[in-house]
This record gives C-alpha cells, sequence and structure tokens, in this order.
C-alpha cells in the first residue's frame, strides 16, 4: 500500500475548504457579539440554605463546592428552630452563571430542602474574637468603644474584643487594632436573614424561584444598618 | 406493602408514579385503588414477617421488584446474604465488585428499572466505585448496597472499614448510613426510589453489621422518594409557546437527542416530532438508538468522534432542540465553536443542567417525553427548511463514513467473503459491520472504551433505544464485559447480546468470562485485538510525536485459549474471509463465546475533534489535526 493510501482517513472536503459561521460564545455558553464581548463579572453574594439537620449533610455541601470550583468565601451553618433542620448561610463569589448553578447544584442535594439568594439589604453579621496587646488600656477600650466592641477578658499583658457587625465594619476595627498588637484573631462567617416578613429560605413548598420573585415589601421600620 | 410488588412498573405507569410523587396526598388512595388491581403484594410476603434489618432489607428490595442484583459476598455483608438465600432475587456472584457494578448499571440502562448491586465493606466497596461513577456520569439508575463493620467499631480504623458514604458521596445522587435496625429497610426503598425518579442516578445504602443484625419486625415502606426530592413533569407553558414559535421559524433546525430522550421513554415522541416537522437529528453517544440511523433525517453522533455530518450540521444549525443532554465537552468541543447561531431549546428534567455548559435562549424544565408532546401540540407549522434539508443530505454524502478496504472492495457486501483480499489485517469497521448484519435490529452492544467503541458508535446501525450499553461519561475501560452480563439478564430471549471490546478494555476484567460460564449466559464478545490502547496511540502518534509510551503491549494473551480455559468458546480472526463464518459460528453458541480479532493494528478512528477544538473542523485524517 503506498503512503497515501497509508493516509488512513476518510473522504470530503478539507477543513479550510468548508464554510464557517461567524458566531461565537463566550466561555459561560452565551452567544456574543465578537465585536463586543460580553463578560459577567464575579459578584459577591449570600445564599441561605435549610438543611436537614443530619450526619454528612454538611460535607455534602462543601463537598460540592470543591469539586465543582465553586469560590466560595465562608460557610456557617447552625440549628434553627425547627430541631430537625439546620441552616448553612455561604458567601460566594462567582459571575451570575456560576452563582445560578450554586443554586440549582445546592437544590439537587437530597438532603436540602430550600436554598436563596438574599437581596442585597439582607441583614448580614459576622463576630470576630481579637486579642490585642494591652499597654495603652485606655485607648484600646475607646477604639472598642468605636466599634461597639466589647471586651469579652483582660489581662495585664492582653485584651480580648468581640465585634460583630458587617465583615467592612470588622474590617475597619481589626485594621484599628492593629496599631495596639495583635496577637491572634479569630472570625466567624456571616450569618443573614432576609429583613421584615420575608422568609430567609422558607421550608416545603415555597420553591427558591418564587420567593426570589416574591414583592418585597418596603419595611416600614429598617432600623439603622451599619452595612 | 408496595404498588411494585409483583413486576418490572412499566414505562408508562412511572409516570403516573412521578405524578404522585410530587402530589401525594391528592393522588395517592387513587394509586392504591389501582394497583391492588393489578396485583397487591402476594399473601406469602404478608404472611412472613422481617425479623431481622437484613430481612427488611430484602423484603425492601422484594417489594420494589427487583428480579436480579450482583454481588461478591464478604464479611460485613453476610446478614445480607443470609437473608437472599431464601428471597427468589436471582443473585449473581461476580468475580470482582468493579464488575458488579458495572453489570447492574447495564441492567438498569437496558430494563429502565435500577439495577442492584451488593458489595462488603471496605475493598468491597471502594471496588464498587469506578462502577458507581459510571452510572453517576451516565445517570443511569443504580442501587449500591454496601455492608459496613459493626457500628460501634465505625470510625476506629476497623478491619475492612471504609468510609464508604464519604467515599461515594461526590459520584452518587444520594447516599445514606443506616443507622437503625427498624429504618433500614425503608432507607433501601428510599434509595431504590431516589435511584429511578427525576434524574436517575446511583444511589447507596450503607449497612452496618450490627445493623443488619438486630431484631426488627419493621416492614420497609413503599419505595417513595423523600419530601425534600421534587422535580418538575411539565415545562412552563409559556417558554413552551416561545420555544415552538423559534422552532416554526427555523430555517436550519436540528434535534440534538441526549441520553435523557432514553431514560425519559421519549424516543417515540421525539421520533414523531422530527419525523412531523422534518427535522434533521442528531443524537449524543449515550443516546445512541433513540434515533434510527437508518432514517433519511438521522444525522448520527455529533462529537469529538461524532460523523462528519453530524457536525456540519450541529455547527451551522440556527435553532437546536436539545432534549435530555448536558453538552458534555466531548459533545461540544470547544465552547466558543459550538453551535455558535443557534437560538438553543434545552429540555431537561434537571435544572442544573439548564446553562450549565451552553446558554439556553428556552429553557424547559421538564420530563423529556412530556415536553416534547407539549412542543408537538405548541408548534403550529413545520419550519420552512427545504434547502437545509438538502444541505444536510449534501454533507451526508461529502462526509460519508465509508472506509476503503483495500483492493477496491466495497463495503456494503462484508458477507462476499471471495472479493475480500487475505493479505491484508482485517479493518476494525468491517468487523463491526459484519457482527451488525449478522444479528437483529435488537441486539444489544455492549463495549469497553476507546478505538473499539467508537467504531461500534460509528459502524453499528443503531435503530432501537436501550440497545447500545457503554460507559460514556466516564470512559471505563473493562465495562464491556460485566456490562454484557447484566444486559444478557435484563434483555429479552430474543436479542442477542454482543459485547464488543478491545484487548486492554478486555484486559481489565475478563474474570468475567467465569460468571458468564457458571450462570451460561448467551453472550458474545468480539475482542478487536490490535495489541495498543489503541486510542492513546493513536493521540500519540498525533500529538505526542509518535512516542508509543506504555500503550502497547506488543503481545497480549491468546484471547480464545482463556476464553476455553474459562469454559467459553474461543474464536479467532486474522483474515477477511474468516469473518463472516466465525461471526455466525460464535453468534450460534448458546453460551459464552469470545473472539479474538487481530485487527489493522494501525487503524485510527476518524472524524476527529481534537479536545476544545471547532466541531465543524473536525480532521478526516491524521494530517488535518
Amino acid at each position: 500500500m503506498s503512503d497515501e493510501e497509508r493516509r488512513r482517513g476518510l473522504d470530503g472536503p478539507a477543513p479550510d475548504e468548508r464554510p464557517t459561521p461567524t458566531g461565537r460564545r463566550n466561555e459561560q455558553g452565551i452567544r456574543i457579539d465578537p465585536a463586543v464581548e460580553a463578560t459577567h463579572e464575579p459578584r459577591r453574594t449570600v445564599i441561605s440554605t435549610l438543611v436537614e439537620h443530619e450526619p454528612g449533610v454538611l460535607s455534602d455541601v462543601s463537598g460540592l463546592f470543591s469539586r465543582r470550583q465553586f469560590n466560595i468565601e465562608s460557610l456557617t451553618v447552625g440549628p434553627t428552630t425547627d430541631e430537625e433542620r439546620a441552616r448553612i448561610t455561604l458567601v460566594v463569589e462567582e459571575p451570575d452563571p456560576g452563582i445560578d448553578q450554586i443554586k440549582k447544584q445546592l437544590r439537587k442535594l437530597v438532603p436540602v430542602i430550600s436554598v436563596r439568594e438574599l437581596e442585597s439589604d439582607a441583614m448580614r453579621r459576622e463576630l470576630a474574637l481579637v486579642k490585642i496587646d494591652a499597654d495603652e488600656p485606655a485607648q484600646v477600650s475607646a477604639v472598642a468603644d468605636m466599634y461597639d466592641g466589647k471586651t469579652v477578658d483582660s489581662c495585664p499583658e492582653t485584651a480580648t474584643i468581640e465585634i460583630t457587625g458587617s465583615r467592612q465594619k470588622i474590617d475597619a476595627a481589626i485594621e484599628t487594632f492593629e496599631q495596639f498588637g495583635i496577637r491572634e484573631i479569630d472570625r466567624t462567617g456571616t450569618t443573614a436573614l432576609a429583613r421584615g416578613t420575608q422568609s430567609t429560605a422558607a421550608p416545603a413548598s415555597t420553591t427558591e424561584s418564587t420567593a426570589t420573585e416574591a414583592s418585597q415589601p418596603q419595611n416600614q421600620y429598617a432600623p439603622a444598618d451599619d452595612d | 406493602m408496595s404498588e411494585r410488588a409483583t413486576s418490572v412498573t412499566p414505562p408508562e405507569e412511572q409516570h403516573d408514579d412521578q405524578d404522585q410523587n410530587q402530589n401525594q396526598d391528592a393522588q395517592q388512595p387513587q394509586h392504591d385503588a389501582e394497583t391492588d388491581e393489578f396485583g397487591a403484594p402476594s399473601a406469602e410476603t404478608r404472611a412472613e414477617p422481617v425479623t431481622t434489618g437484613a430481612e427488611s432489607v430484602v423484603r425492601a428490595l422484594e417489594n420494589a421488584g427487583v428480579e436480579y442484583a450482583f454481588g461478591v459476598q464478604g464479611g460485613a455483608i453476610m446478614p445480607i446474604y443470609d437473608a437472599l438465600y431464601d428471597s427468589e432475587i436471582h443473585h449473581v456472584t461476580m468475580a470482582h465488585e468493579q464488575g458488579a457494578a458495572h453489570a447492574a448499571d447495564a441492567y438498569g440502562i437496558v430494563s429502565g428499572e435500577p439495577g442492584v448491586c451488593l458489595a462488603t465493606s471496605g475493598p468491597g466497596a471502594t471496588n464498587l466505585v469506578t462502577g458507581i461513577a459510571d452510572a453517576d456520569m451516565d445517570s443511569d439508575p443504580l442501587l449500591a448496597l454496601t455492608g459496613q463493620v459493626p457500628t460501634e467499631l465505625v470510625g476506629n480504623d476497623a478491619f475492612q472499614e471504609t468510609d464508604t458514604t464519604g467515599v461515594t458521596t461526590p459520584v452518587t445522587k444520594d447516599n445514606t448510613f443506616a443507622a437503625d435496625p427498624d429504618g433500614v429497610g425503608t432507607d433501601v426503598s428510599e434509595a431504590f426510589a431516589l435511584a429511578r425518579e427525576g434524574r436517575p442516578g446511583p444511589t447507596l445504602v450503607d449497612l452496618p453489621k450490627d445493623v443488619t443484625t438486630a431484631d426488627t419486625d419493621a416492614e420497609p415502606d413503599t419505595p417513595a422518594t423523600p419530601d425534600t426530592y421534587e422535580f418538575t413533569e411539565e415545562a412552563d407553558p409559556e417558554i413552551v409557546a416561545a420555544a415552538a414559535e423559534q422552532i416554526k421559524d427555523a430555517n436550519r433546525p436540528v434535534m440534538l437527542l441526549g441520553g435523557g430522550v432514553i431514560k425519559g421513554e421519549a424516543s417515540e415522541t421525539c421520533r414523531e416530532f422530527a419525523i412531523e416537522h422534518e427535522i434533521p437529528v442528531i443524537t449524543t453517544m449515550p443516546a445512541i438508538g433513540a434515533f434510527p440511523e437508518d432514517h433519511e433525517l438521522a444525522m448520527e453522533m455529533a462529537g469529538m468522534h461524532g460523523t462528519g455530518y453530524a457536525n456540519m450540521a450541529i455547527t451551522h444549525c440556527d435553532t437546536m432542540v436539545a432534549v435530555g443532554t448536558r453538552f458534555d465537552d466531548r459533545l461540544t468541543g470547544g465552547i466558543e465553536t459550538f453551535a455558535p447561531d443557534a437560538e438553543i431549546v434545552h429540555v431537561d428534567i434537571d435544572p442544573a443542567e439548564i446553562s450549565k455548559n451552553i446558554h439556553a435562549d428556552y429553557p424547559l424544565v421538564g420530563d423529556a417525553d412530556t415536553v416534547v408532546s407539549q412542543l408537538s401540540h405548541a408548534v403550529e407549522r413545520s419550519p420552512q427548511a427545504t434547502k437545509w434539508r438538502a444541505q444536510c443530505q449534501q454533507w451526508k454524502s461529502d462526509y460519508s463514513m465509508a472506509y476503503d478496504v483495500p483492493s477496491e472492495q466495497s463495503t456494503d457486501e462484508p458477507s462476499t467473503s471471495s472479493k475480500i483480499p487475505e493479505d491484508e489485517p482485517v479493518r476494525p469497521e468491517f468487523v463491526v459491520e459484519a457482527l451488525d448484519e449478522a444479528t437483529s435490529d435488537r441486539a444489544v452492544v455492549t463495549t469497553g472504551v476507546g478505538q473499539h467503541q467508537m467504531w461500534a458508535c460509528q459502524y453499528w446501525t443503531f435503530t432501537e433505544p436501550r440497545t447500545w450499553v457503554s460507559s460514556h461519561g466516564l470512559g471505563a475501560m473493562g465495562y464491556g464485559l460485566p456490562a454484557a452480563i447484566g444486559a444478557r439478564l435484563a434483555a429479552d430471549d430474543d436479542q442477542e447480546v454482543v459485547c464488543i471490546d478491545g484487548d486492554g478494555s478486555f484486559l481489565m476484567t475478563l474474570q468475567g468470562l467465569s460468571v458468564a460460564v457458571r450462570e451460561n449466559l448467551d453472550i458474545t464478545v468480539a475482542v478487536l485485538n490490535n495489541e495498543y490502547i489503541g486510542m492513546v496511540r493513536q493521540w500519540q502518534d498525533a500529538f505526542f510525536e509518535g512516542r508509543h509510551s506504555a500503550s502497547e503491549y506488543g503481545w497480549t494473551p491468546e484471547f480464545d485459549t482463556i476464553a476455553e480455559a474459562f469454559g467459553a468458546t474461543g474464536f479467532r480472526i486474522d483474515d477477511y474471509d474468516e469473518v463472516a463464518d466465525t461471526i455466525a459460528a460464535a453468534l450460534s453458541e448458546d453460551g459464552p463465546s469470545v473472539i479474538d480479532v487481530h485487527i489493522d493494528p494501525q487503524a485510527n478512528v476518524y472524524p476527529m475533534v481534537p479536545s476544545g477544538g471547532d466541531n465543524g473542523q473536525f480532521a478526516l485524517a491524521e494530517d488535518q489535526l
């Protein structure tokens, strides 16, 4: 057999002889105009999930995030008023299609009861314990007061301050405490609830989509929030 | 206890079940009334209450209508096996747990009901993992039951202890550690229902030995999915209407059928829809058989080794009706160039598949059969696509899959051995076509993974759903033989079961021959033997300068002789003129037979779209890559 026959392929017009469409898709699979290539910027958001309080559910959720390479900033889990259910609050940073995927993939986990992305006005709180050198106790106390901090422990060498509030507030407090010398920090992730009468992640029939689309009543009284 | 106690539920009834799972309060009484007519649990089921956790597990399987289970014995699973001893369930003792999972998986593909596999704790469970992962990737209904060390030893690194639920979490639809003897039967019932309902997938129940040996008289509940599991049957009518408009106005429409079409029993509805509106049909690999490949509208498989015409059609269409597909990278190639002009109508029962890889312009979440029926009612007239259909036919002739048999032999007549040269190595495509010709239209084909699998896709003409059984998403070499065992038990007696295997794949699980012989299963294995890990060799030639690192066996055992040693019948083919007669002889054997087919070792799979490439730029030969 000659070399040409050894080519071992099939017949037909070669790639450069074929028509090609001019359109393109971006990496999220959305058709785009090549001239103005559309990209989705990542955004940070809070996703609240109500789950069955059973062994393995936390690893189901965290495993999902690592396996699918979703960007997770914090995860908190805690009991609810119903002892058979727990709430997991996630802060994620992804482009819109990624956030959609996160919600859908979470919803697919069998022990997950409901999933909801919280609006930007949702109440969000973190807590930090900051252990500081107490060489200047008066000044430490003044800074703590500035951030509504509480001194939860003190000794001649150190003071430990508890700060709660938004991430930005805690970041700012820590930055200010740095002048005294910070020995150790422990911070929680974000806990969050929707405002007013809206439920954060409701059990049973209230699905994620209807919860998000439901009209959001403006609260008459919205206490000052440091978000 | 169960409405599914007596028989495998036919597909029409499955949909009823799905409805009822969603509206249990409203419809359950009616459901019970209906099924009682067809057969309530037999008297003897009621007469012998369960006494242990293990009996409750076996009762749950019986109630679910399980007829076969595939597994391997071992310490921690012994109580379950002891309870199986008195059961009508036919247990097939496998040679290796990987084979048990693959056999159960194939059983699920062919029958539509979850296949059941069993293994002991530790190595038994970890050996199942490949098969479970395969079922997960392909959404095959599979129930795995694993033994576990007694609860008091869990966490102590006991003998044969593995964190099975931990290991399998990423590759199961759901899994459960059975903690309570009174609930263990219901755990199994629920896992069975979950494996089948909605988007199917593998589920696992881990069974600690103290739980299965403990006394209980708790009968398992009827198989039902848990309250937290929901899925949608019907798609949003507004989006259906909009999608129907898009389809009506399309100039270059295609249907892209995925594995969900077969899983959702939607093949018939999709066929009717495509034929009524004269829309060319492309299939993904798991959807092979959903549309008859000998039909004029069939463009066959698209993607990496899809046909040239399917890849041209998928690239140039302006409207794609995609049903039950997850737009896998082997199908799409590079996302940037995938159907770049197409409005995508995406039908899927799993909302997470919508816009996961390819943005859906018309997202239709629901059951494939239901939603395609909705579309069918909503599309007022067929798209005006005469020119497009002519173009598709032109591509079918331009990029025909005809291959060159040396000395100008026509490939249409594989049986005319007199015309065939004797001194040329046998082309694998020729062997696939000869097997196809020698078997009925409903013959079931299983494969391993690699070149032989692609040749089987390309050159076998599939016309019926549930006749193509392969490892698609996971690509697990060694799948073919154990899958043939499972498929044989699920298929009708008049369906031949043919395993087209590669030498590399066959070597991974050929101990399954002992099972096929012991169970006297009528299967025919054709090993397309090129003494290479052929697909790797092909890639090394194309992308690694021909450096055949660890892909070249240079020597393989005589597979026909091995078959004989196992007690099967062995055959060997070296030349074209032996092909037809040897295949006929092997097929006529009642038990298992193995044909060691020595094929052209240089044969390659084309067309080919390299990873991440442009489907429309598929290569017809290596020099076009």
